[in-house]
């Protein structure tokens, strides 16, 4: 579960860390789930200066390598304006702006992952 | 909340869920989502219980009124946990007494324990979700 802003909190980048050390240690990462300003992880439309990691890039990139489930909590998103086409059609939004190789979802996709993972790791902030 | 297709999941085994609240309810917005994690919990059967440390108990404390503030009051939320099949409220006793409060300033009734008993209840979950 990653709360923190990718730009704003440290908490953001621990967790690509964490899940990227974890992959190469080969261990099985059911899910990731984006809650609070975390959501921001999930949109396309950001631009990270050339010289500052750009954490949204490195979540896609990790993405693509191992299959990840990068979930992003759709009532979180919505609040703060990250919206799959589907969502923006529906609340008639002129644009969706989120990353392909996240998806939108139910807080229910993180109980269930609490239930089916051994461990469920907070990042906050 | 009934618009949530997530509720209609099949019931798995049901886990010991621990929520942690150290932030006051309002100045950020991680209290009132950390709520709405609560009652999804709830809502898919879990064994959840809430836990109040530090600031957080504030967020149980009788008459808010956020009018000055544009934020929402959803204190009142905490009275429908029961709804929800969640009634293991834990408020630390030490974080209460450091703030004045006593349990008949709380929206609900809450279970005041020691620091040390809390940790031991932290000891006995599957998962533990802080905001």
């Amino acid at each position: 579960m990653v709360n923190g802003d990718p730009f704003t909190h440290q908490a953001a980048s621990t967790a690509y860390h964490f899940t990227r050390a974890a992959l190469q240690k080969g261990h099985e990462i059911l899910r990731v789930f984006f809650y609070h300003d975390g959501v921001h992880t999930g949109t396309r439309l950001n631009v990270a200066p050339q010289d500052e990691r750009d954490l949204p890039r490195l979540w896609r990139e990790l993405g693509v390598q191992y299959g990840l489930d990068l979930a992003v909590c759709v009532s979180a998103a919505q609040r703060r304006g990250v919206l799959d086409a589907s969502e923006a059609q529906r609340h008639g939004k002129d644009g969706d702006n989120l990353a392909p190789g996240f998806r939108i979802a139910g807080l229910g996709q993180l109980i269930d992952a609490g239930i089916d993972a051994e461990r469920l790791v907070v990042f906050g902030e | 909340m009934s618009a949530n297709p997530d509720i209609a999941l099949p019931n798995k085994r049901a886990k010991k869920f621990m929520l942690v609240n150290r932030r006051p309810p309002h100045g950020s917005i991680y209290a009132q989502e950390a709520l709405e994690v609560a009652l999804i919990a709830g809502a898919f059967d879990q064994d959840v219980s809430l836990a109040f440390i530090d600031d957080g108990v504030y967020q149980l404390v009788v008459g808010q009124d956020t009018q000055g503030t544009d934020s929402k009051n959803f204190s009142r939320t905490f009275r429908a946990l029961e709804d929800f099949g969640i009634s293991k409220l834990y408020v630390e006793r030490e974080s209460l007494q450091a703030r004045g409060l006593d349990a008949a300033d709380l929206v609900v009734a809450a279970q005041a324990v020691s620091a040390q008993a809390l940790g031991e209840l932290m000891a006995r979950q599957d998962v533990l979700l802080s905001f």
